[in-house]
């Protein structure tokens, strides 16, 4: 089972991991101060998150003789995990890899992921899994503040000037499809459950249209139909195996060039 | 001096009017008789709290200046840290230094609303909630309507 925990805490590790990479590229040009300041405190957590998840990780593969390709064997830490993998190794789902886009964009995929990621860790603090329970419970407090900062801003913007809600309504809309890929069952999240550890089941997504569809509708927004996905078997989906948009790699190159420069480097 | 004691001392890096005791980071401090070795066991306010580094070496300092050397770290995650384990002493250190002390934090249900945060400055309730998020990952941003001052709140989790 040790392999399968292995896949999932690299799900939500780079979940987190790439969620934060993308919100902090808003310190110093977010649309007023206070944002700078919540955006970067929400990134600050995701990345707390993603170091707990992929140190654990990082363990479990140093125990089975694993490590990234660019690595090239030996003791495999969240330094590891985060800097040496090629976009190929990541497991994260599409969303968090979009681009800002506008601030409305971004506001769409905080409000969307936090509400997936509150579900999943309370669902998570019931693993059989001691370790990865603890983690989850230490989570799930920070992703609600997270999804009250979304829902806040999406009321705001989707409820204010008509431009405002032109925008809202473009973001949710085009960021949408991507959150049906956080529900997709797997083999791995079969396994996973019915070993107890707790993978994201795709009855998550009841609850969290219980939390997306009222905050839309408070914000005068329009809920997106389902439409062309998955009512036709298609979504936008892959990044759980691996499969990503050109986006993740510009990302990583971003994120990893000073570490694959100066191996090691301390400051 | 005991090593529980030279430890209590340590002051937060971010918040620096409190200790790490106060503040419900440490959680024990254990030596063994044998060895004489000292175990000191911290959990971090927020899972990405950046002040986790500079209080395993403060506390390394701290123990090194009373005599104790061979020292070892840990850190623990659960049960997760709450805003509810900050004393009586330490909320009256935050009040005293401008930051409002957090609310209780509520154990179910969605993130604690605080309704009413007193102004630490002039103790008006006519107070409003400005960001969620503040200088540090544990505090909100704050004004007051009355004396107009701003203030921090440790935001209660």
């Amino acid at each position: 089972m040790k392999k399968e925990l292995t896949e999932l805490l690299l799900r939500l590790g780079d979940d987190a991991l790439i969620a934060a990479q993308r919100l902090g590229e808003w310190v110093s040009v977010a649309p007023e101060m206070e944002e700078d300041v919540a955006l970067a405190n929400i990134a600050l957590d995701q990345v707390g998150a993603a170091r707990l998840l992929l140190s654990y990780a990082g363990e479990l593969m140093t125990e089975a003789g694993e490590s990234p390709a660019a690595a090239g064997g030996g003791v495999v830490t969240e330094d590891t995990l985060a800097y040496l993998r090629d976009d190929r190794e990541f497991r994260n789902c599409l969303l968090v890899e979009l681009p800002n886009g506008d601030f409305a964009v971004t506001i769409a995929k905080l409000l969307f992921l936090s509400a997936y990621q509150r579900l999943h860790y309370d669902w998570l603090v019931a693993s059989t899994d001691e370790r990865l329970a603890g983690i989850a419970a230490k989570a799930r407090k920070e992703s609600a503040y997270h999804l009250d900062h979304g829902t806040q801003w999406v009321i705001r913007l989707g409820d204010g000037t008509a431009e405002s809600h032109r925008r809202m309504q473009a973001a949710v809309d085009e960021i949408w499809p991507y959150t049906h890929e956080l529900f997709q069952a797997d083999d791995l999240t079969r396994r996973l459950d019915e070993a107890g550890f707790g993978a994201a089941p795709a009855t998550l997504r009841d609850a969290w249209l219980a939390i997306v569809e009222p905050v839309l509708a408070q914000a005068t927004l329009d809920r997106p139909a389902d439409g062309w996905a998955p009512a036709d078997g298609w979504a936008p989906a892959g990044g759980r195996a691996g499969l990503h948009t050109e986006h993740l790699s510009y990302l990583l190159a971003e994120m990893q060039v000073l570490h694959r420069a100066h191996p090691g480097a301390h400051w | 001096m005991s090593a529980r004691a030279a430890v209590s001392a340590v002051v937060d890096p971010e918040i620096r009017v409190v200790t790490i005791d106060d503040l419900g980071i440490l959680r024990e401090v254990t030596e063994d008789p044998e060895t004489g070795r000292v175990t000191v066991t911290i959990t971090p306010t927020y899972s990405g709290c950046p002040a986790m580094d500079m209080i395993r070496a403060d506390i390394r300092r701290a123990l090194a200046t009373a005599g104790y050397l061979d020292v070892e770290v840990v850190t623990v995650v659960a049960p997760a840290w709450s805003t509810d384990w900050i004393s009586e002493t330490g909320r009256a250190k935050l009040a005293a230094a401008g930051i409002a002390p957090p609310n209780p934090a509520r154990r179910a249900g969605p993130i604690p609303i605080a309704l009413a945060v007193p102004c630490p400055q002039c103790g008006s309730a006519e107070t409003e909630q400005i960001s969620r998020f503040g200088s540090t990952a544990c505090k909100s941003l704050w004004r007051c309507r009355a004396c107009r001052e701003p203030f921090d709140q440790v935001k209660p989790l």
